[in-house]
């Protein structure tokens, strides 16, 4: 397999340095998962040094490697083989240097090579110099069995810093000069600016206008919040959006464009006896939701610019940039810093570019704060899926056809062009263009059951409802939802025990042991009280990644559904760090739980009705059942990330466990307020 | 002009009197403890210690502070010494991005000194609190060990 280390400096990578500490660098950003705690064990692990010795270096635009995004759960399994070959061809790079001092039967432990002629550490033999080696691939990487660092929980070096408010995030950053800013805006799409009233603006404010971008600037941040509050701009209605009572309807009646993922011919006739189910599912456009809003610091002069963000890809974010300031590319320094968790595209590269375009107005480096509004108005949402399934059920239980037809517009739209940042649209009078790639809307489209008769047809929407891009799972989330209810209510209409219907028609082992493990933990199949049910939900995320089944259990209370249990097997090959392997997974849990049960972004013909946490709600600390998760550790099969799969089972999951306790099939999410 | 004592030191301050707290904090103290997330007095990101009692600070005015003594995440700890909430919060690895931490933290400082709570205790007292990430029941789990340490 090839990584994006191959035929790349080890330099670019891994620095030795005289005081023998070692600098490990990685494209891939923190997005609050324990990530670089991650990679510097694997990357201490191959190289032979202790974790602790290791500093993480993050993306900084001419400094890091380009890894392109941090996202689809591949930041372990694509930046991690990157880290792993470097550290290999580093440590065999220093083999080489301790041969030719101290003769050959080296061993090395802990950053110290011994031989027959003495010892030497990785400091002493580098000299405080480049390594002036390009990666090969071809050094040899350490069988898993051997490892000792992997796979063992070690601490988070972030969190110690963290629980002593020591700054790192970008929030924290203050340069010499700057100023603080807050944008203005509505809370609709596409309207434009007609007239700005700033009679009731407080004393030193600076408003920045340029056609719709509209923004205020003062030396203090009271002052920047309370010009906000105090602007009054008059705003044309902007785009209609559909009523929000008839968003799937209307998502069927648009003109899409069609492809089969799966085209698998009917088998001759239909048989005796054999039955077509038609259900339909719907999910709805759900926001990110981070905790703080998003941040970022600009200083942009006329030969270049220095942007702090928490945006999840800083070469891509570099090359917008360049575009919409008209500077060079390599002339703009795109440094990361972490921000509040992060489950997809955010507002963190709007926010970005709103400082850029306000310091490049003023000539002087800004800081912008997006508000509680701005980040849930303003930041792309999560895409509203519908869907329609169909299958053929034959006697004795088996699926002897299935479809799928899938209405979603792109879960793409990360921003590589000015129109695809606020900023740009907003600034230079752009539309938000149509889709140019349809993306992640077929995740887990297609099951991995053994249905030899399918067709799964994605009819992409052009335009989505809402401006939307990649959530947390993506297109997984309503995927798994409409193929795991559909499996559950086939079941029941088979008659058939919904775990032993799915056994029925799955033959890979690694999927039938988190299923066994996980009905196992929960004691599947035992009686329950009156007004208690069980789910179960399966999935391998998008196709080739891990693998997760779930159970949930709900009681109904006053007609409403109370989850009182979830449990969760997962197998995501094998275990880097099992700590923070289960800090992701009960994120996960909790999470999509709070998505499955009360999340929706609701509107009306004003706009969004989503502008503070009173109006869109996630769950607290009194609403969160007890987790059990159950990992599947796997050293022979390659780790595959874990930061998106557990998020996919959860809903159907629990819509089935409700339909088992209250025999009503819920069949649209958010889940909770439906029995009433 | 106004004197506040944060951390236990006199801090002379040149603001307007209606600045929130939570800015005069960061921006003029330099402090990054108490972080921005709704200003609102909805998500319990900025709090602070005031007197003992953890409040949002986001929205509390710089001249309502008065002689209060007001603590932030970074006065928490002793002599050098973590408070037992922020080492219970590192031990149980209880975060994930961190932004809900600086609120927990002090929070859980405020109900621990009050008493020995249940879990059940616990999560009423963290329930103003947003956590986006999921990390509750090991933010319970951190905030029963602390308690553990210092009613035991």
């Amino acid at each position: 397999m090839s990584t994006a280390a191959d035929g790349t400096p080890i330099d670019d990578w891994i620095e030795i340095h005289a005081n023998g500490r070692v600098t490990v660098k990685t494209g891939k950003v923190e997005l609050g998962t324990g990530l670089m705690t991650a990679l510097a064990q694997i990357a201490a692990e191959e190289l032979d040094v202790a974790v602790e010795d290791i500093d993480m270096a993050g993306p900084w635009t001419g400094r890091s490697p380009d890894e392109g995004y941090t996202a689809g759960s591949r930041s372990i399994k694509d930046g991690g083989a990157a880290i792993r070959r470097a550290a290999a061809e580093a440590r065999q790079a220093l083999l080489e240097l301790a041969t030719a001092q101290l003769g050959d039967a080296l061993t090395v432990a802990r950053g110290v090579i011994t031989g027959p002629g003495g010892r030497r550490s990785y400091a002493e033999l580098m000299g405080g110099k480049p390594f002036h080696r390009t990666i090969d691939g071809r050094a040899p990487l350490k069988h898993p069995e051997s490892y000792s660092v992997v796979g063992t929980a070690v601490r988070r070096a972030d969190i110690a810093r963290k629980v002593n408010g020591l700054d790192g995030f970008v929030t924290d950053i203050r340069v010499e000069g700057m100023v603080h800013a807050r944008v203005v805006r509505p809370r609709t799409f596409g309207a434009r600016l007609v007239d700005v009233d700033t009679s009731a603006l407080p004393d030193g404010v600076i408003v920045v206008r340029r056609n719709d971008f509209l923004a205020v600037v003062a030396d203090r941040e009271e002052v920047a919040l309370a010009a906000r509050a105090a602007i009054r701009p008059l705003w044309t209605d902007g785009h209609p959006l559909p009523p929000m009572d008839d968003l799937f309807g209307w998502m069927r009646r648009q003109v899409t464009d069609d492809s089969d993922l799966v085209s698998w011919p009917r088998s001759g006739d239909v048989a005796a006896g054999q039955r077509t189910i038609v259900r339909d599912y719907h999910w709805p456009f759900q926001a990110h939701a981070s905790l703080a809003p998003s941040c970022a610091v600009a200083d942009v002069r006329p030969d270049g610019a220095v942007v702090y963000t928490a945006a999840q890809g800083v070469y891509p974010l570099q090359r917008a940039l360049a575009q919409l300031l008209d500077l060079p590319p390599a002339s703009i320094e795109v440094i990361h810093r972490e921000g509040s968790g992060c489950y997809g595209h955010n507002g963190a590269d709007d926010a970005a570019a709103d400082a850029a375009v306000i310091s490049q107005e003023l000539g002087r480096p800004v800081r912008v704060q997006w508000t509680r509004f701005d980040e849930l108005v303003w930041a792309r949402k999560g895409p509203a899926m519908t869907t329609r399934m169909t299958a053929e059920l034959a006697p004795k239980g088996r699926i002897a056809f299935w479809s799928a037809d899938i209405w979603t517009p792109t879960h793409g739209g990360r921003p590589a062009r000015p129109d695809q940042l606020i900023a740009g649209r907003l600034r230079d009078g752009l539309a938000e263009p149509e889709a140019t790639a349809y993306i992640g809307g077929g995740r887990n489209a297609q099951v991995d059951y053994d249905i030899a008769a399918q067709r799964v047809t994605m009819r992409w929407l052009r335009k989505p409802a809402l401006p939307g891009s990649a959530l947390r799972g993506l297109g997984a989330t309503a995927n798994t939802f409409a193929n795991e209810c559909f499996m559950d209510e086939l079941a029941a209409l088979a008659e058939v025990d919904p775990v032993e219907f799915r056994r029925r028609h799955l033959t890979d082992p690694r999927a039938l042991a988190v299923l066994d493990a996980v009905t196992q933990a929960c004691g599947w199949g035992l009686p329950l009280p009156a007004g208690r049910g069980r789910g179960f939900a399966y999935g391998r995320y998008d196709g080739t990644g891990a693998y997760v089944a779930t159970v949930a259990e709900v009681s109904i209370v006053d007609n409403e559904a109370r989850v009182e249990r979830l449990w969760i097997a997962h197998d995501c090959g094998l275990i880097v760090n099992p700590d923070g392997l289960r800090n992701q997974i009960e994120g996960n849990l909790i999470q999509s739980l709070s998505r499955a049960l009360i999340e929706q972004v609701r509107w009306d013909a004003g706009g969004l009705l989503c502008t503070e946490w009173d109006s869109y709600p996630i769950l607290r600390f009194t609403q969160i059942p007890p987790l059990e998760v159950i990992l599947i550790d796997r050293p022979d099969q390659p780790p595959v990330g874990a930061g998106e799969p557990a998020t996919i089972t959860t809903a159907p999951a629990v819509a089935n466990a409700i339909a088992a306790a209250s025999g009503v099939r819920l069949r649209q999410v958010p889940l909770g307020g439906q029995l009433r | 002009m106004f004197t506040i004592n944060v951390n236990g030191v006199d801090h002379r301050v040149e603001a307007p009197g209606d600045a929130p707290l939570l800015f005069v904090l960061r921006n003029d103290l330099g402090l990054h403890g108490p972080q921005f997330g709704c200003g609102e007095e909805a998500c319990g990101a900025c709090k602070v210690l005031v007197d003992g009692a953890a409040v949002p600070s986001c929205r509390l005015p710089l001249q309502r502070v008065g002689a209060a003594r007001v603590v932030t995440l970074e006065g928490l700890a002793e002599e050098g010494e973590p408070h037992p909430v922020q080492r219970a919060f590192s031990d149980e690895q209880a975060m994930q991005c961190g932004m809900c931490a600086n609120g927990m933290i002090i929070e859980a400082v405020a109900l621990v000194m009050r008493g020995n709570p249940t879990d059940d205790g616990i999560r009423e007292a963290l329930q103003d609190n947003l956590c986006r990430c999921g990390a509750h029941h090991r933010i319970v789990r951190a905030v029963r060990r602390a308690a553990d340490e210092l009613w035991r």
